[in-house]
Parts: structure tokens; C-alpha cells; sequence
């Protein structure tokens, strides 16, 4: 994506942003909060329309991109929280991950045609290995409601990776994990990373820089910052506008940020 | 006999009967929402194990059981009753195409009683003519009509919600009956049109006569007539609901962002569960004009959309077996209390009085009690049973 500008009626959330995600490389987006890297996100899945920029996945413009096509496109996304299906069992949750291999149509399954029965078991299974990866698949029969929140952030996972995607953007996997249980996350990132381009957000400094090859920094809309971690670790506008309060996460740090972002 | 137990024992409900017992297999807690209670479970390992692994032979077996349990009890049965099923199997019909809409869907509809008016005035024009063709063609062309109905509501609907979807239908609901009323020469205006019943062919003679010995009357004719229609939609849409399309339905109703991400166009997908449901309430009006012999704009009120509405809910949302108790409820509860009141010594305008009062206090014990409806709460207190059960399981496992 190049050039990226979003106003939200003359709020301007983004302005002139670039990113590219190279195949097989893990991009961290980073940034305080309402920096835009959601906004961004949403951008990059047509949910919400920029006023100005491009977007290209291997060397086609999206234009007019709707959320729907994304999957199709062989791109996932999680969403913020989990965002799961609250009356439907977490096999069914995943399944529905991986509706865009789905073949069977509506006269199949009208007629419950033994292609609709054999289809659903392809999904089924698939489903069932996607969670199996995220050693979920024990919690298969019950309701998400009644899981805890990290395994419900594992479903959620399972049912972004069913459908087998090229690029994966994964919003704030991390919050509300353990510290142990986010060590296993930047693990599995770096195995998916083998299959996959992942776009990260995330607020969990050390977790971006393990498992991220490029990170980009964005502050109050603007770009500031690009490259590796070291590289990004190393910029002093990065260490003033964001990391410093981080690092040192006092109120003091708190207030030196927010008169930095302002400065730089 | 004329108690909604026995309907229910023989009446269909495949999608129903499959969401009871087999369920326990899939799943170990309840789920949280009310209206999950009345999901259908997916049917992980093919359902229980006597059961055929295909979906197609085992819901054409619980067809099958259903339709010798219909048999059986129309045939048990006195003929004033047989008509009181005549009108249950519009009643379920339409109740469960609204309930694969707003209980899988999430989309209210308050114009449903308007969708089976648009079946009902095409099956009376159609058998007015000088020589009506067949009636399974005029029933398909009463689903026909009200699909296309449907589906131009459905293209608006798919861009509503909540109050704005209900007021939308509502508007198809009080609209529509007046368009009979403004093409008074075609549509037969208030009066309406009456509706030639159909003769019953001569096999349905030899078979009634095979079977029972009873004679093959009109009613019992329409009886049948509205018993096989109710089976086959039933059948279609336990088929539907246990199929990707059900979960697809479900899925765009728990969390749009997130099914859409999934790939799921839900525009798409939120007019296609409209559509089916319009059809089956075209099926429905088919057999209401056949049924009550009259299509007329009076029978069609904003009422009998509302009546359709409570019977799901009371039912349980998003399941047929709930839609059906719900009918049932609907035509045996009002003469029932009518008896009832008239034993009690109230003369007959007052017990016919009492009818609404009583559904309406039902309703409402019922939003208290059992807000998931009967069929949702019954699953949901076997669901948390069989929680306990795994829990005090592995407590003792661990135990021992």
C-alpha cells in the first residue's frame, strides 16, 4: 500500500503512509494508541475507504475492495477481541473460516446431496487440523462463550488460518495473553511465517521485535519510522515518540511522549 | 387428542428432533445466547451412531417416521380436528421459514402474513380459471410468485436492522392487503376470492379407504394436502439448516465484521434467507387459500404476522421443531380455552374473549421463564446437564 491518507470528516487519521509486506516476511505496524494502525487495517480490508493512496497485492490495484473478497483474495485477518460466533460450537466457528474452499451450492445442500455431506467433511477436516495446530482441537464441541479468553484468541486464529491464506494480518494477537502464552504466539508466528506474509499489530514491544523482519512505526497518522527492528530500535524519533515510555513506562515517560509526538 | 404433545410426538420436525439428543455428543456446555439454544448442533461424527451417516438418508428417515406419525393421527382423529391440522400445517409452514430468517438469520420480518398472501392470491387466480392446471403446479407457482416477492423485500431488508427491518416489513404487511383491495376487479377486492377446493383425486379415495376405512372427505383431503406440503418444506429446510448454508445464516447473524472477513458477501447471504423464507411463506398462503377456501385481505392482517412471530419465539428461535410447537399452540390453545371458559360458565362471548387474554399471558410467563422458547430451553437445560455430568466425570477421573 502507498500514499495511504484517511480523513474521518476532516480528521485526518492517516496521511501519506506506505507499507509493503514482502512474501514471506513478517511486518510489525506499530505505534501509540490512535496512531492508525487499525485504521490501516481496516484500510487494507475495505473496511474503510482512504481518500487518497493505492493498494496493490501482487501487482494488482484493489479498487473498491469489499471485505468479502479479501478471503478470496488469500488474505485473513483477526480482528481486535476475538470476534468469534457466540451461538455456534468453535469447530463450527472455524469452519466458516474456511468458506472460500468451499464448493458444495445452496441446491446441493437444499436436497442435502451427498456433495453437500462430502463437502462439509472436507471442511470438517480442515477445520479440525487448523485447530489441531493450535492445539485447540480438544475444545472443538463446545461454545466459545465458555472458554477462556486465550483459547478463544486461538480460535480465532484457527479460523484466520483455515482458509489457507497468503497474507495474514493479525490485530493485537497478543492482548490479554500471558507472558508464557505469548512466547508460544511469536513462535507460531515465525512457523507461519514459513507458509505466509503476516501484518502485525501489536503493543507488545518485545514480542514485535522477536518475531517481526520489518516494522513499521506510525505516530498521530504520520509514518515516522521503517525498517528492522534494529534499525527501528536505533531511531531516535521512534525512542522519543514511543518506545521511551515503553521502556521506562512511568507517568513521567507517559508525559515526555505525548510533548515529543507533538515536536516530532 | 387435540393437545400439542401429540402433534408433536407425530407431526415432522427433522432439524428438531436431530437438535436434541445428538447434540450432547458435540458439545459440553451451553452456549450463552438465548437464541443459540435453539441452534441446531453440527452434526460432528454423522449424529448418533444407529443414525445413517448421511444427512440425506437420515433426515429422509425422520421424513418417513413423521409422515406415518402425521398418517396415523389424522386418521385417529375426528374430522374437526383434521381441519384444526389443516390450518396447523400454514401455520408451521410459514413459522418455519420465518424462523430459519429470524431465528438463523437475525432479520425480523413483520410482513410475512403479507408473503402468504401473495401465495394465496396466486393459487386462487390460478384455480379460477375455466381449467386450472395441476395443483402441485399451482402451489409452485404461489412459492414462485411469493420468491420474487420476497426477494425484492429481501435487497431492501439485506441494508436494514433491528427496528428499521421490522418497519420496513411492517409497511409489506399493512401495503400489500391493499393492493387487493385497490385491483377490486382482479382481487376480488374486501370480499376477496373464493377459492375452488380441489377435488381429491381417486387414489387418495382407495388409499384412505386402504388404510383406515374412514371415508376420504374434503377436509381430510386438505389435511393431507397441507400435511405433505409441511413435510417437504420441513424436510428442505432441516437440510438447509444442518448444511453450510445454516451455518453460513448463523454466522452473518453472531458477527458481521468477522463473517465477512470469512469471505461471507452478507448482502448475499442475508437476501438468500429471505428468499427461502418468502418461499415457504408462499407454500404457506397456497395451502391457507386451499384450506379456508377464501383469499382475502382480512386474513392476511398485520395479525397473522405477528402470530407467526410469537410462535417461533414461544417455539424457540431458529428451530422447526419450536416453529411447529408454536404453530400448534397457535390452533389448539385459543379453542381449547374457549371450552375451557364455556365449562367454567361464561357465556360464549366471553369465552371467546378469554382466547387472547390466555396466549397472551402464555407469551409472557414464557419471556420470563424460558426466554430461549420451549425447545431452546430444553436443550439448554440438557446441554448444562451433560456439562455437569463431564465435570463430575473428570473430577472423579482425577480422583480415583
Amino acid at each position: 500500500m502507498s500514499g495511504i491518507s484517511v480523513a474521518f470528516g476532516g480528521v485526518s487519521a492517516l496521511s501519506d503512509v506506505s507499507l509493503t509486506v514482502e512474501p514471506g516476511q513478517v511486518h510489525g505496524l506499530i505505534g501509540p494508541n490512535g496512531a492508525g494502525k487499525t485504521t490501516l487495517f481496516n484500510v487494507a480490508c475495505g473496511l474503510v475507504r482512504p481518500s487518497a493512496g493505492r493498494i496493490t497485492w501482487r501487482g494488482d490495484e484493489l479498487r473498491r475492495l469489499r471485505p468479502s473478497q479479501l478471503s478470496t483474495l488469500g488474505i485473513s485477518r483477526t480482528l481486535q477481541g476475538v470476534g468469534l460466533f457466540a451461538g455456534m460450537t468453535v469447530l463450527e466457528n472455524v469452519m466458516v473460516g474456511a468458506h472460500r474452499h468451499a464448493r458444495a451450492g445452496f441446491f446441493s445442500a437444499l436436497l442435502a446431496l451427498p456433495t453437500a455431506d462430502k463437502d462439509d467433511r472436507l471442511l470438517r477436516e480442515r477445520a479440525q487440523r487448523a485447530l489441531a495446530e493450535l492445539g485447540a482441537e480438544s475444545y472443538a464441541g463446545r461454545y466459545p462463550g465458555s472458554l477462556p479468553y486465550p483459547v478463544q484468541k486461538r480460535v480465532a486464529l484457527a479460523r484466520a488460518l483455515v482458509a489457507d491464506p497468503d497474507l495474514l494480518l493479525l490485530d493485537e494477537p497478543a492482548s490479554g495473553l500471558a507472558e508464557d502464552e505469548m512466547h508460544e504466539l511469536g513462535e507460531l508466528i515465525r512457523t507461519l511465517s514459513a507458509r505466509m506474509s503476516v501484518l502485525l499489530v501489536e503493543h507488545h514491544m518485545d514480542l514485535v521485535m522477536r518475531v517481526c523482519d520489518q516494522i513499521t512505526v506510525l505516530d498521530s497518522g504520520e509514518q515516522i519510522a521503517a525498517g528492522t527492528p534494529a534499525e527501528v530500535q536505533a531511531d531516535p524519533k521512534v525512542t522519543e515518540a514511543y518506545l521511551g515510555d515503553e521502556v521506562v513506562e512511568t507517568d513521567a515517560a507517559e508525559l515526555a511522549r505525548t510533548e515529543g509526538g507533538r515536536n516530532a | 387428542m387435540s393437545e400439542p404433545q401429540n402433534t408433536s410426538a407425530s407431526t415432522p420436525a427433522p432439524a428438531g428432533t436431530a437438535a436434541g439428543p445428538s447434540s450432547g455428543k458435540a458439545t459440553e456446555e451451553a452456549p450463552a445466547r438465548a437464541t443459540a439454544a435453539a441452534n441446531p448442533p453440527p452434526a460432528a461424527g454423522g449424529g448418533r451412531t444407529f443414525l445413517p451417516q448421511s444427512t440425506l438418508l437420515r433426515h429422509l428417515l425422520v421424513l418417513l417416521v413423521c409422515a406415518v406419525g402425521a398418517m396415523i393421527l389424522l386418521e385417529i382423529t375426528d374430522p374437526f380436528t383434521n381441519s384444526q391440522l389443516a390450518s396447523l400445517t400454514y401455520y408451521a409452514i410459514a413459522a418455519g421459514g420465518l424462523t430459519v430468517l429470524t431465528g438463523l438469520n437475525g432479520q425480523i420480518s413483520l410482513g410475512h402474513g403479507a408473503l402468504m398472501a401473495v401465495g394465496a392470491y396466486t393459487v386462487a387466480l390460478f384455480l379460477s380459471a375455466d381449467e386450472p392446471i395441476a395443483l402441485p403446479l399451482i402451489l409452485l407457482a404461489g412459492v414462485v410468485t411469493a420468491t420474487i416477492v420476497g426477494a425484492l423485500v429481501g435487497v431492501a431488508a439485506a441494508r436494514l436492522h433491528g427496528p428499521y427491518l421490522a418497519g420496513a416489513t411492517l409497511a409489506l404487511a399493512v401495503g400489500l392487503p391493499g393492493i387487493a383491495i385497490y385491483f377490486h376487479d382482479i382481487f376480488g377486492g374486501e370480499q376477496g376470492m373464493r377459492v375452488r377446493a380441489p377435488r381429491p383425486p381417486e387414489v387418495f379415495d382407495s388409499f384412505i379407504g386402504f388404510v383406515s376405512g374412514n371415508s376420504a372427505t374434503g377436509t381430510k383431503w386438505l389435511a393431507y394436502l397441507g400435511t405433505i406440503c409441511l413435510l417437504i418444506t420441513y424436510f428442505l429446510l432441516a437440510n438447509l439448516v444442518r448444511s453450510r448454508i445454516g451455518r453460513t445464516w448463523r454466522a452473518v447473524r453472531d458477527q458481521e465484521v468477522a463473517a465477512e472477513l470469512a469471505g461471507i458477501n452478507l448482502g448475499a447471504w442475508r437476501v438468500l434467507a429471505f428468499v427461502v423464507s418468502a418461499a415457504a411463506a408462499g407454500l404457506a398462503g397456497g395451502v391457507l387459500a386451499l384450506v379456508v377456501r377464501l383469499a382475502a385481505p382480512s386474513g392476511f392482517t398485520i395479525v397473522l404476522s405477528l402470530s407467526l412471530l410469537t410462535a417461533i419465539v414461544l417455539g424457540g428461535l431458529g428451530s422447526l421443531l419450536g416453529a411447529l410447537l408454536g404453530s400448534a399452540l397457535l390452533v389448539f390453545l385459543p379453542p381449547f380455552v374457549t371450552d375451557l371458559g364455556a365449562d367454567f360458565g361464561l357465556n360464549n362471548t366471553e369465552a371467546a374473549q378469554l382466547a387472547p387474554f390466555v396466549y397472551g399471558v402464555v407469551l409472557v410467563v414464557a419471556m420470563i421463564f424460558a426466554p430461549a422458547g420451549f425447545v431452546g430451553t430444553v436443550r439448554m437445560r440438557w446441554l448444562t446437564y451433560r456439562a455437569k455430568q463431564r465435570t463430575a466425570a473428570s473430577r472423579a477421573a482425577s480422583g480415583g
